[in-house]
């Protein structure tokens, strides 16, 4: 058996037990004393050696090991979480994001040793213990790792097995040979989600050591999840059983480990009954045991993994769904296949009369149950955005650091949740917009003082939801964008006339921010003004269907409001016809509909304009935009869209209205381009081909 | 599925589908092909490439459809109850439909009957050709997939 299959699982753990490290680090930094969370990072990096020592990689478990370590010390009140130490914990989760990386892409943890982190890991603790940093070799003290206290015996004792003949048998024959036969009995912890991978990384770290001969429930029961929160199995070995429990429980997510020695097979009682008790000087074997056993077929799986490399690396396209979700689902698809044979049903026995009042209930059913299933799928695409932004803190540190200012990171609905898809791409401009804050927004320290305001920035991100959207604001109390400077910069580079500067809104000018190449900072940091900023945020955010927007005031600072939404690939949309073409408009950006007869046509400088309820609306004639041949005649009576982006309107032309419809969008691939008029295509009921009008692009 | 196989791996003969296209005979390696259909409605796609007709719905997909008669610089189809659409499937940007007139028939071609140094780019038209086939006494000219493909127009 190899573990590449849990490679998956193995990754998704590891990052987020390196979140948490990251979420709790950052908490240390400012509450050193915080014993609730030295304990938690404790875990997360006990864990996370745990699994990286299963899985074989020896240099990550070294580097967890050696964290683990100095936070014992740190728990013991030895040493004292400083500045420094929060830099170097951080050098560790850099790292050890690093190893991850690279697991993600060849499933293989590379190479490189971090010696220098581990120097100055072992330099701490040696530290703590009074020695000189240099000679010190990682103390057998320093390394009681096991989490459970003493008093954690509530009760929980081998199950006794029930053997069959045979298997009394074989127990008989091992024992003969010389070997002690164990019963072991392993309990997982109740929020554990891959029971039966625990299980078989149980099995494959005791298998090390000796040779299973029982197991209750049975193997294929136990592959299956056929069980509760323990399972029992006993082993032939001529290792001690401290050993074998410590192996065991070196498994992450392992609650407790019980374990006793078989002694006479006739007896339904053992002697004695060994309790796991950690003690310290059982703790070494606990690093040693998983690595000795795993050695060789680490190798020998790396190879593996180097083969199998450039068909398949180990990205993680998963979405962890909740179980309740996925029994809507189905329940929801039985509901759809009862409909299917109810027509069925209807169509067979009424000789194809489809007129019958059962047959139209049936159809109403099944729209019913179409739409429910829509939702349940959708629901199950939606993921939070916490994925993503729970890594902006951390961001926002460094940026702290670097650039020299402070400034505090606030987050507000980091449980919105969006469709997969989306909150995948979200990040890089989310992130964009952050340090551009960071970076432009923000103002040195001395201004600050001079304008009064507290020496300390802040830069916010809230997420919600708004209707068919999710808002995300990104903001700072800075400096604002100062727009005259913004229009000297466009003079200057010859975006636009001094003429069109004097006349421009200070709406107009702050969109010249979002042109290609159009940077505003003076000179070129590590963390912006290369010139592909802004831009690329906005047309990141249009391709997820999205908007972004920005408000702003001098001296006071600006937010960005980006839209997106919520799902992307059914939406509500009205169908409209323009001479024998068949065009679909997306619901969410119509405001209303009316009929304007052409006499009331207004002209302002030469385009066509409507005046209605007290705002000038431009009209935009479908047909022409879309090159179809213009009527002959022109109608008494227009029907004009009005859609709306932002604060701006506009008038779509069009011949007919032919009615709402929920809409699947499907790409028009990839060979046809340069048109950002059409965002996509639909098939209708009756298998025709309409096109997806994108009203934002004619505005 | 097994002889189809065991012929494409063979480097000497290759299987081609031979579609006439006005006077002349053109053959797609019969690799690409995902699949023929008959001509069906095809929507106009406003401000695209002008050689695409449009896209059509191929059992819930929508694929674009090229003319490769204006791609190569020649007159407009002629649609015609023969017309068909040939469907190539290409891994990396999904499938593209092309319309040819008539598809004629199934041919294999061995290297020997393949002449490569007939194409020379003398007009446009050879470019989409990367030899000639001889099928007894016909000749036919092998379509250059990847120039099909590609973006670029004779004008």
């Amino acid at each position: 058996m190899d573990v590449s299959q849990y490679l998956e699982i193995f990754i998704d753990e590891s990052s987020e037990h390196l979140q948490s490290l990251s979420d709790c680090i950052m908490t240390l930094e400012k509450e050193p004393d915080n014993k609730d969370t030295i304990n938690e990072v404790f875990r997360a990096a006990h864990s996370l050696k745990g699994m990286a020592g299963t899985m074989g990689f020896k240099r990550m478990q070294h580097l967890t090991h050696d964290m683990e370590n100095v936070f014992q010390e740190v728990r013991s009140d030895k040493i004292a979480v400083d500045s420094a130490m929060i830099d170097l914990l951080f050098k560790c989760l850099d790292a050890i994001d690093g190893y991850l990386a690279n697991v993600k892409a060849s499933s293989d943890e590379g190479t490189e040793d971090n010696e220098i982190i581990i120097k100055e890991l072992n330099d701490f603790i040696a530290k703590a213990n009074g020695e000189a940093p240099a000679a010190a070799p990682a103390p057998a003290t320093s390394a009681p790792a096991e989490e459970a206290p003493a008093a954690d015996d509530n009760g929980r004792k081998v199950l006794w097995i029930d053997f069959t003949e045979e298997e009394k048998n074989q127990v008989a024959s091992v024992k003969a040979e010389g070997k002690s036969v164990y019963a072991v009995t392993v309990y997982i912890q109740k929020d554990c989600l891959l029971k039966a991978a625990r299980a078989f990384l149980v099995f494959r770290a005791v298998e090390g050591l000796g040779q299973i001969i029982v197991n209750r429930p049975s193997s294929q029961d136990i592959e299956d999840e056929k069980f509760e929160l323990d399972f029992s199995f006993c082993v032939a070995t001529s290792e001690p059983l401290d050993k074998i429990i410590a192996a065991a429980k070196n498994v992450s997510e392992i609650e407790e480990v019980v374990g006793e020695e078989i002694k006479d097979l006739d007896a339904a009682k053992v002697e004695e009954s060994v309790e796991e008790k950690p003690q310290a000087t059982a703790t070494p074997a606990v690093a040693a045991t998983p690595a000795a056993p795993a050695a060789p077929t680490t190798t020998a799986n790396a190879n593996n993994a180097k083969k199998q490399t450039p068909a398949k690396p180990a990205s993680n396209r998963t979405v962890r769904v909740d179980i309740e979700k996925l029994d809507a689902l189905m329940n929801q698809v039985s509901e759809l296949i009862i409909a299917k044979n109810s027509l069925v049903s209807i169509s067979s026995t009424e000789g194809g009369s489809f007129t019958s009042q059962g047959f139209h209930e049936q159809i109403e059913y099944l729209e019913r149950i179409t739409t429910n299933l829509h939702e349940s799928v959708m629901k199950v695409r939606m993921v939070p955005i916490e994925s993503v932004v729970n890594k902006f803190p951390r961001m926002i540190r460094d940026l702290s650091r670097t650039l020299n200012k402070k400034m505090e990171l606030y987050m507000t609905g980091e449980d919105t949740e969006l469709d997969r898809t989306v909150v995948d791409q979200i990040g890089d401009p989310l992130q964009h917009l952050l340090r551009n804050s960071a970076d432009h927004g923000l103002e040195s320290a001395e201004v600050r003082a001079q304008r009064g305001k507290p020496e300390t920035g802040t830069i916010f991100l809230n997420a919600y939801q708004e209707g068919n959207n999710v808002i995300i604001q990104v903001g700072d109390d800075g400096n604002g964008i100062d727009v005259e400077a913004v229009k000297a910069k466009a003079v200057e580079r010859g975006v636009i006339t001094a003429e069109q500067a004097e006349v421009m809104t200070q709406k107009e000018a702050v969109n010249l921010l979002f042109m290609p190449s159009f940077s505003m900072a003076k000179q070129i940091t590590d963390i912006s003004g290369r010139g592909v900023g802004l831009d690329v945020v906005k047309s990141n955010i249009e391709a997820l269907g999205g908007d972004v927007e920005v408000k702003t005031k001098l001296g006071e600072g600006s937010t960005f409001t980006v839209r997106l939404p919520l799902t992307l690939a059914i939406i509500q949309a009205l169908l409209v016809t323009i001479r024998d073409e068949k065009y679909a408009i997306a619901l969410a950006s119509i405001t209303n509909i009316e009929d304007i007869p052409a006499k009331e046509i207004k002209y302002v400088e030469a385009k066509e304009v409507i005046h209605l309820r007290g705002s000038v609306i431009p009209l935009i004639r479908l047909d022409k935009v879309l090159d179809i041949e213009p009527k002959e005649e022109s109608d008494e009576n227009l029907t004009v869209v009005i859609v709306k982006r932002g604060d701006q309107m506009a008038g779509l032309v069009v011949d007919t209205l032919i009615g709402q419809q929920e809409i699947v969008i499907k790409s028009l691939g990839k060979y046809i381009n340069g048109n950002k008029l059409i965002s996509g295509a639909t098939i209708l009921g009756d298998g025709e081909v309409a096109l997806i009008i994108d009203a934002n692009t004619l505005m | 599925m097994a002889d189809y196989r065991i012929e494409t791996q063979d480097v000497e003969s290759k299987q081609y589908i031979v579609v006439q296209i006005g006077n002349e005979k053109y053959g797609i390696d019969i690799g690409y092909i995902d699949n023929i259909v008959r001509m069906q409605k095809i929507t106009r796609v406003p401000k695209a490439q002008s050689y695409f007709k449009g896209v059509i719905n191929l059992r819930g997909e929508i694929v674009p459809v090229m003319s490769i008669r204006k791609k190569m610089g020649l007159e407009d189809d002629v649609i015609t109850d023969a017309s068909r659409i040939i469907i190539l499937k290409v891994e990396e940007k999904g499938s593209l439909g092309v319309v040819v007139d008539q598809v004629r028939e199934v041919i294999t071609l061995n290297t020997a009957e393949i002449d490569k140094t007939a194409v020379g780019a003398r007009n446009i038209k050879d470019t989409f050709i990367n030899g000639i086939g001889k099928n007894g006494e016909e000749l036919i000219s092998l379509f250059e997939i990847s120039a099909i493909l590609e973006e670029r127009e004779a004008n």
